[in-house]
């Protein structure tokens, strides 16, 4: 018994050493500068805010121009994977990411799982339609498919109005695949990000035109966990008004057209 | 991890996605051994056009991922299509139908192949010296022997063919995973969600394991449960009887 509790007196203490080490450690690191490396999900496939470079095989994007210009004017240092927009949430949430930037419109709803940053962008869905099509609002969908795109602003709109205009739904884990789907006719619309189907289009990419105004106009936040990395939030507020003030906001969004 | 919430809420949207995944995978199967069957007759048969036709087509399925196989149908396809017919219209359903075809169709040809080439040699040759043409050889003899060696393959590959059905999600096909990412796409219930997906295609499969189960049963001529030789391989072991003139 006696030798039981002196093993159990020591493992105690080796604990409470190891615990306190730690803690040392930790509130080491955070007296100074933060050299902790971030790990920031993002989307894979949604120009111009993230999307391979072919020419370089790098990531680029105002999202990706962005973070970078925070992080840079901040001090703080992060790892970009991206992996698509709803591993990118997947992640944050199981907390293998610290933050996610994917052009991720801020709403109520997502305030319930996520912090959001201050708005970096306006944005809204719109309707887009093939470039010859006689299509011309909402009204004209009736019996026909509208795509969308898997957990995003556009799939919401196209189903909390589908009983409205009679049609229904297909949903899309991309935005390519999708407009290609609306090319070739296999749906009759999608609703996408103004933004991002407007650089499409300005690229000659896609034969599509949108038609009508933008159906619910949001900002673009970066997101962390609900009640985790509050500093990171903070930062990232920090270097956008910064960034604003510099003029260098303006300077990335103009890269991209904007 | 709030089942009790997933369950009520996302419960009649899977289960219109798991009927999809069924109604297509059935689909998919019945295609899929009608290509197969007639692939592998072309793959051995001895005119030299057909035989490299079923093994290009094999080449093909088998050489390519199925998620590019279906980006090719269901967006590349059209394209080339609407050249001649302007208003040619795939939807993802028939794509995904035809991708699922396919691919089951090329891998069940080669099953049947392996089939066919497990049969005793000698039987064949002692079915064509007893005046059986080489058709009703192949139907009476070959056939009924081979199915009953190629059933465990067969049974496999019906399974990969249902679980392939999620690869369709990404033409937007509203299969189970494609209706599941919807639903955690608006409410990240991530957990609970995919944990109730996989369990329904444990149902299916299940369901499937059990057919096949009885249906090889009563094909296999020396049962394992010791009840003894079912139908078919009561036809089998007729067939081997009139052969031999009994």
């Amino acid at each position: 018994m006696s030798n039981k509790l002196k093993v159990a007196v020591a493992l105690a203490t080796a604990v409470a050493f190891a615990f306190g080490a730690v803690g040392c450690a930790a509130s080491g690191t955070s007296a100074g500068t933060n050299d902790k490396t971030y790990v920031i999900y993002s989307d894979n496939a949604f120009a111009p805010f993230e999307y391979l470079d072919t020419a370089t095989n790098k990531y680029v994007g105002v999202d990706m121009d962005l973070l970078a210009a925070i992080a840079k004017d901040q001090g703080f240092s992060y790892e970009v994977k991206n992996e698509g927009f709803d591993a990118a949430m997947g992640a944050v949430q199981a907390g293998q990411a610290d933050g996610m930037i994917a052009g991720m419109t801020i709403t109520d709803k997502r305030k319930e799982t996520f912090d959001f940053s201050d708005g970096y962008f306006d944005d809204g869905q719109i309707m887009v339609v093939p470039a010859d099509s006689s299509i011309a609002s909402l009204d004209d969908l009736k019996g026909k498919i509208v795509a969308a795109k898997a957990s995003t602003q556009g799939a919401t709109y196209a189903d909390e109005n589908k009983d409205k205009y009679g049609y229904t739904t297909q949903i899309y884990e991309d935005s390519p695949t999708m407009y290609q789907a609306v090319e070739n006719g296999s749906n009759a619309a999608c609703f996408e990000d103004r933004s991002v189907i407007g650089w499409a289009i300005k690229q000659g990419d896609v034969k599509l035109k949108t038609v009508g105004d933008i159906l619910n106009p949001g900002q673009y936040g970066f997101a962390v966990k609900k009640g985790s990395n509050p500093e990171l939030i903070d930062m990232f507020n920090k270097g956008l008004a910064n960034l604003k003030a510099s003029g260098e906001y303006d300077k990335i969004l103009a890269q991209y057209g904007y | 991890m709030d089942f009790a919430r997933v369950w009520n809420e996302a419960l009649p949207l899977l289960l219109q996605g798991v009927l999809t995944t069924i109604l297509i995978s059935i689909l998919s199967i019945i295609f899929g051994m009608v290509l197969g069957f007639v692939s592998c007759m072309m793959g051995l048969s001895k005119n030299f056009v057909l035989k490299w036709l079923s093994r290009i087509y094999v080449w093909l399925i088998r050489g390519t991922p199925m998620l590019v196989q279906a980006f090719i149908v269901y967006l590349s396809l059209p394209q080339v299509v609407q050249l001649f017919v302007p208003s040619f219209r795939i939807d993802s359903f028939t794509a995904g139908l035809v991708t699922l075809s396919l691919n089951a169709g090329a891998y069940l040809s080669e099953i049947f192949r392996g089939g066919i080439k497990a049969v005793d040699k000698g039987q064949i040759e002692a079915a064509r010296s007893l005046g059986l043409s080489s058709a009703r050889t192949m139907m009476k003899i070959t056939l009924p022997q081979a199915l009953r060696v190629a059933i465990p393959a067969m049974v496999n590959q019906f399974i990969i063919t249902i679980k392939d059905t999620s690869i369709i999600s990404v033409i937007g096909l509203a299969e189970l995973v494609n209706r599941a990412r919807t639903y955690v796409g608006s409410t990240y219930q991530f957990f609970a969600t995919w944990v109730l997906v996989a369990a329904f295609y444990l149902v299916v499969i299940s369901a499937l394991m059990w057919v096949s189960q009885r249906f090889e049963r009563s094909m296999t001529y020396d049962a394992e449960d010791g009840s003894g030789p079912g139908p078919g391989a009561k036809a089998a072991v007729l067939a081997g009887e009139y052969i031999r003139g009994e």
